[in-house]
């Protein structure tokens, strides 16, 4: 049914995945992040992926600097950011290039001709303008309109330079996209109003160009349709948008205020982490206490410095830093103190691919140090997930006064998606007691339960003892190189990390108890194999999801699991990590699907390999 | 909670531990001398942490009956920044030697300095890496034959005090393993600074470097050696304190007690410290002793404490509540 010229249909749609793409100093993040928002307030169920380069302002025009925020919006349950766009929004030729074999066939297509100038093309190593090819309006709805024209005539009245004007086109490229979806301006006009506060000029020009966006997109029939997207049903409660580091950093806090103790951050910057610095820096009115350190190993030091002082000693860092702190996490070990290494991972080796996702610090954060030197891992899932993993690490840290390792990834660290924010009854605290009883004390005694020793802080009467990172005599914790006690403290100190096992919740799979394909994972690989798993079983496939979130030491139950399904798969953005410890540790055959391309699995792909493994 | 100083004699502070460096050590004086410092300082002794890195100096917290920490190579500093943020009311000492403080942890004592984080630090310097049998060290005197330098050592030294001028502590000194009385007079001063304070001290190592500082610390020599700075007082030395020095528009020269200049630990740029520190080394100038110098500056962990303190007046003390319901939310129903 073809549209009147004066009617625009609205059409309800259950999910949309939009891209924004342009240069990295577009202000693409910007966009992407307001359209995020707007969108979880309206209640729909949300995924992220940013995608930058590494470049803070790469060359205008060049296909290595484009930036791109992919967000996914719905009325229903969803899990990752979409495979595929249905709507692209590129705001010059290179970021047309980069991304236009991802738009699906027939989506909407955005393209800012403003842009398109010949030395655009040439910076994109177009020969010729791509939008003369007639193919491109047929393969795709293509809107071709010139955004820096409509935003220097919208602006014009606020007198700001043309440069200045131009920054402002971003803001209208995501008031036309209000428009085509239907979502309010209000949001992003608030947040403009506290952003530019004290810059009355810009604030003005900002909101003019949000609105001449919506305006131009209704008055001009950019769109064929308008879209709707209602709520989706996601369980009572209430929400917020958060992004995976703002929720390691609640995570934290929550943990130590239900351990009752500060906390202490000490960090130095690195991409993906700082973001959670960042967090963390703002949360001092929590007991927080944030300390940039001059470097990885002073800021690991730091920490166990704070935990032998009484405070939560976390530390936060990215896989390069947690090769630099492997030492000082050795001597955690040691000492027997709580220590939290948040390691948001990216693509290695070395500095690899530093805003590119992986997740092939497994083995490193499980072995990673000198001799025998045992640590809980613990891994987040998701965005919103975060906040759990981070109380558990805190938990298991405080609890078994160990050194644990809290895997994140680039992904999920700057992907946002909406929480469903616990009340506060629900959490359940885990006080901690410090060693106050000075008779017969004993600072390598041992919890009988967890195998801790005790937390005898500095000012505490009576309590004057020494620890270091000589081996410990079993109890007294005098130095000593007795060869029996060494092998006794070895063994003791890996049944301490062994044992926190026990306090792990039974598994639950996702799917049948019981079958042919198990899909096994970790991180944040969670997403796209709960995408996969529920397209197998719309296909009527016995095929189940099993998510790790405690890593190391493996969940006792984790064998007995397994061996109820004929396969074992294990998606993961590295060479076979944990399909690795599966065959050691369990000795069953898993089979490993390694991608490392700096990007996360799509549900697509990994659906394709389990409807291969069921036909073989 | 008593309120009242306590008494404590230096066996107070002797641990139960077997003290096992090699006898002769000067380790053995700077120990005694430490003991005897802190039973006078007052403060209640579990409110001492004394933390280390690796090396033969690092081994001291295990001999002192305080809260110790023996830690990794170079890294005392910044562990004893997070035990003295964590806990301000802490007297943080670090003890620490060349190779441990001015090489591998290098990094952590400018930014400890820099920060003015108010811990302690003695180095002990015997110019030589002791534990690890004898290579040479970041001070070590060029030409110097150690196993890893058969043929003389090529590395030019760093000047421990230079150093920590130019790294901006704000407060710098110098005494010697075997003069006592100077030493305990030098860490009470440490003690009493609010701030970072760095202590050098001269230190012999009987194996490995014998007499590393013998021409400016034996019995004979050291009247005519040594100039002890005092602060407000005429810079003077010799048995009789016959000799006097002072500053000259373009350097320091020696000059008749009646001529000799004023120390100032306080002046407004070090450069003085700095010119005497570096003028010890031409042989004619005596080597200073004493402190070097002393000035005031934000202590890093009082500002740390205090903006906890702001933040949290202005907004509020966060609650596991508030955390929950902080940033913008919606209901579904």
């Amino acid at each position: 049914m073809a549209p009147s010229q004066q009617e625009i249909p609205l059409q309800l749609v259950d999910e949309v995945v939009i891209r924004f793409a342009g240069d990295s100093g577009d202000g693409m993040q910007l966009t992407g992040s307001q359209f995020t928002d707007t969108s979880a307030l309206l209640g729909n169920d949300l995924a992220t992926f940013p995608d930058y380069p590494a470049e803070i302002r790469a060359p205008i025009g060049t296909l290595f600097g484009v930036s791109g925020y992919q967000v996914r919006f719905a009325s229903k349950d969803i899990h990752t950011p979409g495979d595929q766009p249905d709507v692209l929004v590129a705001m010059n030729p290179a970021a047309l290039k980069v991304n236009l074999s991802d738009l699906k066939e027939g989506g909407l297509l955005i393209v800012n001709t403003g842009n398109f100038g010949p030395r655009d093309l040439a910076k994109a190593h177009y020969e010729e303008n791509p939008l003369d090819d007639p193919r491109l309006d047929q393969d795709y709805q293509l809107v071709a309109i010139d955004l820096n024209a409509a935003t220097l005539t919208a602006v014009e009245s606020t007198g700001l330079s043309n440069k200045d004007a131009l920054r402002c086109k971003n803001l209208l490229a995501l008031g036309m996209l209000y428009h085509a979806y239907s979502r309010p301006l209000a949001h992003t006009e608030k947040w403009l109003a506290s952003k530019f506060g004290k810059k009355p000029q810009i604030l003005e020009a900002n909101i003019l160009a949000l609105r001449a966006g919506a305006n131009i997109a209704e008055n001009s029939e950019l769109f064929k349709t308008v879209y709707q997207v209602d709520p989706a049903p996601l369980p009572k409660g209430t929400y917020r948008n958060i992004g995976g580091n703002q929720a390691v950093a609640m995570g934290l806090v929550a943990g130590c205020k239900l351990a009752g103790l500060p906390l202490f951050y000490g960090s130095y910057p690195i991409t993906p982490a700082s973001d959670v610095l960042h967090a963390l820096a703002r949360y001092k009115n929590y007991g927080v206490t944030t300390f940039q350190a001059e470097d990885e190993i002073a800021a690991v030091c730091a920490s166990i410095g704070a935990s032998y002082a009484g405070s939560v000693g976390i530390t936060g860092t990215s896989g390069p830093g947690l090769a630099l702190k492997a030492e000082a996490m050795g001597l955690a070990v040691m000492v027997e103190l709580p220590l939290v290494v948040v390691n948001v991972q990216r693509a290695g080796p070395s500095t690899g691919l530093p805003t590119k996702t992986e997740q092939a610090d497994l083995l490193q954060s499980i072995f990673g140090r000198n001799s025998e030197s045992p640590m809980p891992v613990v891994a987040t899932a998701s965005p919103a997930d975060c906040f759990a993993a981070a109380l558990e690490a805190v938990r298991i840290a405080v609890t078994y006064m160990t050194p644990v390792v809290l895997l994140s990834d680039g992904y999920i660290g700057n992907g946002a998606e909406p929480f469903l924010v616990p009340s506060a009854d629900s959490l359940k605290p885990f006080p901690i007691k410090f060693q106050g009883e000075t008779e017969d004390f004993l600072p390598y005694a041992r919890d009988p339960e967890t195998l801790a020793r005790p937390w005898a802080i500095p000012g505490t009467p009576g309590l004057e003892h020494r620890v270091g990172g000589l081996e410990k005599a079993d109890l007294t914790g005098n130095v000593s190189y007795d060869p029996e006690n060494h092998e006794k403290m070895i063994e003791l100190r890996e049944r301490k990390v062994n044992g926190v096992a026990n306090s792990y919740e039974p598994l639950e799979v996702f799917g049948p108890e019981e079958g042919d394909v198990l899909v096994l994972g970790w991180g944040s690989t969670y997403g796209a194999i709960r995408g996969a798993v529920n397209r197998c079983h719309e296909n009527g496939h016995s095929v189940a999801q099993l998510h790790l979130r405690n890593v190391w030491p493996l969940p006792n139950d984790l064998g007995s699991v397994l061996k109820r399904y004929k396969k074992v798969l294990i998606p993961e953005l590295n060479r076979g990590q944990l399909s690795r410890l599966v065959r050691s540790e369990l000795l069953i055959d898993a089979i490993s699907l390694p991608k490392v391309q700096g990007k996360p699995f799509m549900a697509t792909e990994l659906e394709r390999h389990i409807e291969t493994l069921l036909a073989n | 909670m008593t309120t009242e100083t306590p008494t404590y004699k230096k066996k107070d502070f002797v641990s139960d531990q077997e003290v096992r460096w090699c006898p002769g050590c000067g380790d053995y004086a700077i120990l005694n001398g430490v003991q005897q410092a802190f039973a006078s300082f007052g403060v209640p002794k579990e409110k001492f942490a004394v933390i280390s890195g690796i090396g033969c100096s690092s081994r001291f917290p295990y001999y002192m009956d305080t809260f110790g920490f023996h830690s990794i190579h170079g890294r005392a500093p910044a562990i004893a920044s997070g035990v003295k943020i964590a806990n301000p009311d802490l007297h943080v000492w670090v003890v620490t030697g060349d190779g441990d403080a001015l090489s591998i942890g290098g990094n952590h004592l400018i930014h400890a300095m820099r920060r003015n984080m108010d811990i302690k630090v003695l180095l002990f310097n015997n110019r030589i890496y002791g534990l690890t049998k004898g290579q040479y060290s970041p001070t070590t005197v060029p030409g110097k034959n150690t196993p890893s330098s058969p043929y003389g050592s090529l590395d030019e030294p760093f000047n421990p005090i230079s150093l920590a001028l130019g790294a901006g502590a704000s407060f710098v000194a110098r005494t010697v393993d075997t003069q006592i009385k100077h030493l305990k007079e030098v860490i009470t001063a440490a003690h009493n600074h609010k701030g970072f304070a760095f202590v050098e001290i001269l230190q012999n190592c009987v194996i490995f470097n014998d007499g590393a500082f013998g021409h400016v610390t034996d019995k004979e020599v050291r009247d005519d050696r040594q100039v002890d700075l005092r602060d407000g007082q005429p810079m003077l030395f010799g048995k009789e304190k016959d000799k006097g020095l002072r500053f000259t528009s373009k350097s320091l020269e020696v000059c008749s007690p009646e001529e000799a200049g004023t120390w100032q630990a306080d002046g407004p740029t070090g450069a003085n410290a700095f010119r005497i520190c570096q003028a010890c080394e031409n042989g004619e100038i005596p080597v200073p002793i004493g402190i070097l110098r002393q000035v005031e500056r934000p202590v890093l962990d009082e500002t740390v404490t205090k903006q906890v303190q702001d933040v949290t007046e202005s907004l509020g003390e966060g609650t596991l509540e508030s955390l929950l319901s902080s940033g913008e939310t919606w209901d579904v129903s």
